[in-house]
């Protein structure tokens, strides 16, 4: 089991890395690095983070685009075995730390998972990501000056995840809403775009929703 | 450095909304299984998310003069991705590793 946490959890590690260097390179203290993968333990919002905190976002845009970027945890809930936890503590602790690689090692393995092994996992996950970003942060104080352009990780990060997840034609609607929606918001509320267009997306969506009922009913 | 009341604020309310996503089905497994709008937002909004996020960093990199180095290094992001056989990581480096290489040398 610790092997496959290895194996899968790994890569945290090197991205941690860029996460604590992000937090350095953005003039923040490296506390905030090790703060924010334990009240907001998400990767990929972490790191959005960093830049949106470093320019004083207004909350209520942290907020939607958490809810937005990470509603996908709802849908791991369905088929996570979290009936195998009895301690309350362990199971308040899994539910907190379900991250996308829980969720992706734990299914990929469906046999053998104990409370045991399940917390093993989630704590070693969480030390991998940790861990990585205090490196990251004390690397990143030892450069002699900032490595201009290393912010470009994020915008690899989220385009290699956007492939993955439009994997399929249906999801071109989607893509196509997206893209719609950022463009509006760039060109009309230049100041708000990632707001703008996050509110312009659900919205779509939303319509969607109602369209595609009202074809099967 | 952002001062601290707002870094609790904004860091507490990222927080609570991340948990309570993650905690919220365990709470209310049968309605929220049942329900199509759900169903429907779980399939739909990853991919234009994500392709929001990807083109909104994306914008703000090609900014100040960046428009080459930021679109050369996320056609090598894609391409390495997938040509490679999409290994994340390598895809990230190959991509980040072309965008400080050009706006610290070209």
């Amino acid at each position: 089991m610790l092997q496959l946490s290895l194996g899968g959890g790994l890569g945290l590690f090197p991205l941690g890395v860029a996460f604590g260097m992000m937090v350095i390179q953005a003039d923040m203290a490296w506390w905030v690095a090790p703060l924010l993968s334990v009240v907001v333990y998400a990767g990929s919002v972490e790191m959005l983070l960093v830049g949106l905190l470093a320019a004083t976002t207004p909350v209520v845009t942290i907020a939607l685009m958490t809810l937005l970027v990470n509603f996908r945890h709802v849908f791991y809930a369905f088929s996570f075995p979290l009936n195998l936890i009895h301690n309350p503590w362990a199971r308040a602790y899994s539910i907190y730390a379900l991250t996308d690689e829980t969720y992706a090692i734990v299914n990929g393995q469906p046999h053998g998972w104990s409370q045991r092994r399940l917390i093993i996992l989630q704590v070693a996950l969480q030390s991998y990501w940790v861990v990585g970003g205090l490196v990251g942060t004390a690397v990143a104080g030892l450069l002699p000056a900032p490595i201009e352009g290393l912010e470009f990780a994020l915008v690899a990060l989220f385009t290699v995840l956007a492939l993955d997840a439009a994997r399929s034609r249906k999801q071109v609607p989607s893509v196509l809403i997206g893209a719609v929606s950022l463009v509006i918001g760039l060109v009309l509320v230049p100041d708000a775009a990632l707001l703008t267009s996050l509110v312009l997306f659900s919205a779509g969506l939303f319509v969607r929703h109602i369209v595609g009922r009202g074809k099967h009913a | 450095m952002p001062d601290t009341g707002y870094l609790v604020v904004a860091l507490l309310s990222a927080g609570l909304i991340t948990l309570a996503l993650r905690a919220l089905p365990f709470v209310a497994l049968k309605p929220l299984r049942e329900s199509q709008l759900v169903k429907n937002l779980g399939i739909w909004m990853p991919a234009g998310v994500l392709t929001i996020l990807a083109l909104a960093t994306l914008a703000s990199s090609a900014e100040g003069g960046r428009l080459v180095p930021a679109v050369v290094a996320v056609g090598v992001t894609v391409l390495v991705h997938l040509l490679f056989g999409r290994h994340s990581l390598l895809s990230i480096a190959a991509g980040t590793i072309t965008y400080v290489v050009m706006v610290n040398w070209f």
